[in-house]
């Protein structure tokens, strides 16, 4: 009571001073003022992009006497259409987070004991460019891989290939979206896109598949979602657990798990057979259709039952309500869909699915991307040749640009075909990302050198020789994101305050880095705003606009729907959606997604199945006070007839034992009915081992740990890891 | 006189805690403390389950037994909004209104020393803004706005479906309406 008067007092008399503002600001930020004691105080509002999660939202950021007191969805932003999830709004508890990496950090003791000191941005810069230096005379600038997520590409990518080294990988392939990027490159010959180019908000059914929205928040998608429930639309939910998004379904399908493929080949069964397609537009838009006929007759609904333990009957009745309401269905190619090495030829299924229905370019289904281009900047001074090709994609023959984080970890350990032997980590948590992470350490332990720039210290960052502390999205200019919807759009992210701490922009780390390294030529600019408003300057767009509103759309002057004189352009050989797969015919690979069956768990054994959380962007955000507060510990779904025959109830810990004797504890049970008998569940990202990271350290389980046995798909090198069994035991 | 109300669609809450986040950073909520919540309501046995998903606040019911148990007036209903709010240098901490109230919507700001609670985001809707929870609402479930006005969202959504107070047999007359269901298009 004292404090609170004393301080409005205070605010009356000081008004918004310096030395008042200084005063308050030895107080903790958040809780520092509310908005409504400080309205009466000037705010003003940076606009800029976010990047708690990867969908980049447009944000204005409030700020009131260099304090971040608020963020707000940019309307104007089609991403956030105004609207902020709360990962979002949660931004601050990155910016504040007292575990934050404060100065850089050299290591003093063994790798992974996690003592260091505390070094000068020159020391610890020229001790990179210094091992940088050795490790070419050593092995070759390509023995350098670059692990990397996000916005920190931007800068770092750049920097790995002036040095000579083409070995980049990023999570987000092979760990994650990696498998739909291939099945959509041999089918359509692009992308999906992301954002996943769905028109939920015009569909008349969703469908989705393992994909729990809601819980998986990536605001437009959630709101188009959300949308269609509004509008009615009927609602699909295949999924061994009662997500959020099944419990908003008119069916849920608790399949089990690891047979969505049988699943969805009945239903392909039944749309042949009945002649559910559509007819003219494969006609016109597909290859391939003849050679599926007759390849399907053993998917029957009855077969496909057995396999899914769902009953015929349902596989029906959704089969006719897909083809009652084609093309406006929404059928989601899902996002995360590395589960069990087929993850490929699941993916096509689902693309042939949405072919037969003919829901590409259609209104309901998916829309066509923009086809707006801006002029291409000036070209800089060229990247070196690589002298050893790169190794980033294994040989896999639809591994993306992205790399394949895998290949890389395995080549750092083989030393095939040519050593690895420094890693260079920006964004990422491979230790948490990474299946296997008894693998990861391995190699870690193998390397000459490892530098990891992040703004917190994550697991993989404690095992860093440097390690390089980067401010946070609010507190740096960013490259000008480009995505492409309906529109091309532009946002642009910069600083709402100055960094905080001894921490630097990412892109002034790699630019001092380029300095020390004699290649300063390429990042021919002083500060990085003055690259963006160079880039501006060559796209014809308006940099001042673009600094005040946060976001410029390039509107498309074609339509999002096909239609005469806009047709659907398919990147094929063909030129046409490959529903039979030649490409896939002469490497090997079934031409037509087919069935393979599963490993199944044993009686005593429950398939573990991780997904996410709405407060949670995987293990990047556990530590955040403002996240935490809300989602501080992973629990441990079990249906209650498994637990009553083990003798559990809910709220009891357990440790976890994997098919290969790997143990992890303890985990609170979650005892529910939301979840079948033969798996368990729990949002992945917990269990973090950084001593380091004060709210996070040691709460919850980490599933990747539990992962120790992965599939990699042969088609594009993506790991499977929806693949492991595990056993409970009751913890004291 | 404007009479703000709150329609909370429960079909369209996927319960992200958006709301929740946006709240304690829009209104300075002391830690462990909410001015709005989630709710999960499950029913019934695998695989035959329903689930409800709703967000809970203050009620800023029209009979308020917060207000008539405040023994120094610090509660009150504001007469011009029908917004329950609190005079907070009139507020001795004594936790009756706390008692009082059915919804578990108030709380005792650690810091502070005095109750604490939703305003509805009064000093935003004075700016002519939104309340922070449905300024950020993903789902498009929280709609805010004024009874009086037949074409305000909060009136038309109340027009075109059933809906429900918490709590109704309390008597509390809330000013929050959830559709739980919604009624079949002609």
């Amino acid at each position: 009571m004292k404090n609170f008067c004393s301080r409005r007092q205070f605010l009356k008399i000081s008004g918004a001073t310096a030395a008042g503002w200084a005063m308050a600001s030895a107080l903790p930020p958040w809780q520092m003022l509310s908005a409504a004691e400080i309205a009466a105080a000037e705010g003003r509002y940076v606009a800029t992009y976010c990047e708690m999660c990867f969908w980049k939202c447009g944000a204005f950021a409030k700020v009131v006497a260099d304090k971040v007191v608020k963020l707000e969805g940019n309307f104007l932003h089609p991403h956030s259409r105004g609207v902020l999830c709360g990962r979002g709004n949660g931004g601050l508890g990155l910016l504040y987070d007292p575990d934050r990496l404060k100065a850089p950090l050299i290591r003093t003791g063994e790798r992974g004991d996690g003592k260091y000191r505390e070094a000068s941005w020159d020391e610890a810069l020229s001790l990179v460019a210094e091992k940088m230096g050795k490790l070419a005379t050593d092995y070759g600038p390509e023995s350098l891989a670059l692990f990397t997520h996000g916005s920190a590409t931007s800068h770092f990518f750049p920097l790995v290939k002036a040095y000579g080294s083409p070995n980049v990988a990023m999570p987000s392939f092979a760990q994650c979206r990696g498998p739909r990027v291939a099945a959509y490159d041999i089918t359509t010959g692009s992308d999906i896109g992301s954002p996943e180019r769905l028109d939920m908000a015009n569909s008349k059914m969703v469908v989705l598949l393992g994909s729990h929205l809601g819980e998986n928040m990536h605001s437009s998608q959630v709101q188009d979602f959300t949308q269609a429930i509004g509008n009615r639309a009927k609602i699909v939910v295949v999924d061994p657990r009662f997500s959020t998004a099944a419990g908003k379904a008119d069916y849920w399908l608790p399949i089990r798990p690891g047979t969505d493929m049988a699943l969805l080949l009945a239903w392909t069964h039944l749309i042949l057979k009945n002649h559910w397609y559509d007819a003219a537009y494969l006609e016109a838009y597909a290859n391939g259709l003849e050679e599926m006929i007759g390849q399907y007759d053993e998917y029957t609904p009855e077969w496909a039952a057995k396999e899914t333990d769902l009953s015929p009957a349902v596989i029906i009745e959704t089969a006719q309500l897909m083809a009652k309401n084609a093309p406006a269905v929404a059928l989601h190619p899902g996002r995360h869909v590395t589960w069990d090495g087929q993850d490929v030829q699941r993916s096509r299924a689902i693309i042939i699915l949405q072919a037969l229905l003919g829901t590409w370019g259609r209104k309901g289904g998916i829309y066509l991307a923009s086809k707006a281009k801006l002029p291409p900047l000036p070209a800089g001074k060229a990247y070196p040749k690589p002298g050893r090709p790169a190794l980033n994609r294994g040989g896999y023959p639809f591994a993306g640009g992205e790399g394949v984080t895998n290949v890389v970890r395995a080549s750092t350990l083989s030393g095939q075909p040519y050593p690895i032997k420094g890693w260079f980590v920006s964004g990422t948590n491979l230790l948490a990302a990474l299946p296997n992470p008894d693998e990861t350490r391995a190699a870690i332990k193998q390397l000459d050198f490892l530098v990891a720039v992040d703004m917190m210290p994550t697991d993989t960052v404690v095992h860093a020789d440097v390690i390089l502390p980067e401010c946070s999205y609010l507190e740096r200019h960013d490259s000008i994101a480009q995505l492409r919807g309906r529109d091309l759009r532009l946002s642009i992210r910069q600083p709402a305050i100055e960094p905080l701490y001894n921490s630097k922009p990412g892109w002034w780390i790699a630019k001092e880095l380029s300095r020390k390294l004699g290649l300063e030529a390429y990042f021919p600019w002083q500060t990085y705003a003055e690259k963006l408003e160079e880039d501006c300057l060559a796209w014809d767009i308006d940099f001042d606009e673009l600094k005040e509103k946060g976001v410029v759309l390039i509107p498309n002057s074609e339509n999002a729907y096909i239609a005469p004189g806009n047709p659907p352009v398919f990147k094929t050989a063909s030129k046409k959606i490959e529903l039979y797969s030649e490409e896939l015919e002469l490497l090997d690979f079934d031409p037509l997604p087919r069935y393979v069956r599963n490993e199944q768990p044993q009686a005593d054994e429950f398939r573990l199945l991780y997904g996410r959380s709405p407060v949670h962007t995987f293990s990047r955000t556990v530590n955040n006070p403002v996240l935490n507060e809300l989602f501080s510990e992973n629990e441990l779904w079990l249906n209650p007839r498994p637990a009553a025959k083990l003798g559990l109830k809910n709220g009891d810990y357990v440790a976890l034992v994997n098919q290969d004797h790997i143990k992890k504890g303890h985990i609170r049970l979650k005892v529910t009915e939301r979840i079948r008998e033969d798996c368990v569940y729990m949002v992945h990202g917990f269990g973090l081992q950084s001593e380091r990271l004060s709210k996070a350290f040691n709460r919850g389980v980490s599933d990747q740990e539990l992962i120790s046995k992965y599939v990699v798909d042969p088609i594009a090198g993506t790991t499977g890891m929806r693949v492991n069994f595990v056993r409970l035991q009751k913890e004291a | 006189m404007p009479r703000y109300a709150m329609v909370i669609d429960t079909r369209r809450c996927i319960s992200c805690m958006a709301c929740v986040v946006a709240c304690k950073a829009e209104n300075d909520v002391a830690p462990a403390h909410f001015r709005t919540r989630i709710r999960e309501e499950i029913s019934g046995t695998f695989p035959d389950l329903r689930a409800e998903t709703r967000s809970e606040l203050c009620n800023h019911c029209d009979n308020p037994p917060c207000v008539y148990n405040c023994p120094t007036r610090a509660s009150y209903k504001n007469e011009e909004t029908g917004m329950v709010l609190l005079h907070k240098n009139k507020c001795i901490g004594c936790k009756a209104c706390i008692a009082a109230c059915p919804y578990d919507a108030r709380y005792v700001d650690p810091v502070k020393g005095v109750v604490d609670k939703c305003t509805f985001c009064d000093h935003r809707i004075a700016a002519g803004k939104q309340p922070a929870c449905v300024a950020t609402c993903v789902g498009g479930s929280r709609v805010f706005g004024d009874l009086d006005n037949p074409n305000s969202s909060v009136s038309i959504l109340l027009r075109q479906h059933p809906s429900e107070v918490l709590l109704a047999g309390a008597g509390t007359e809330p000013r929050v309406f959830y559709i739980k269901h919604y009624r079949t298009p002609r």
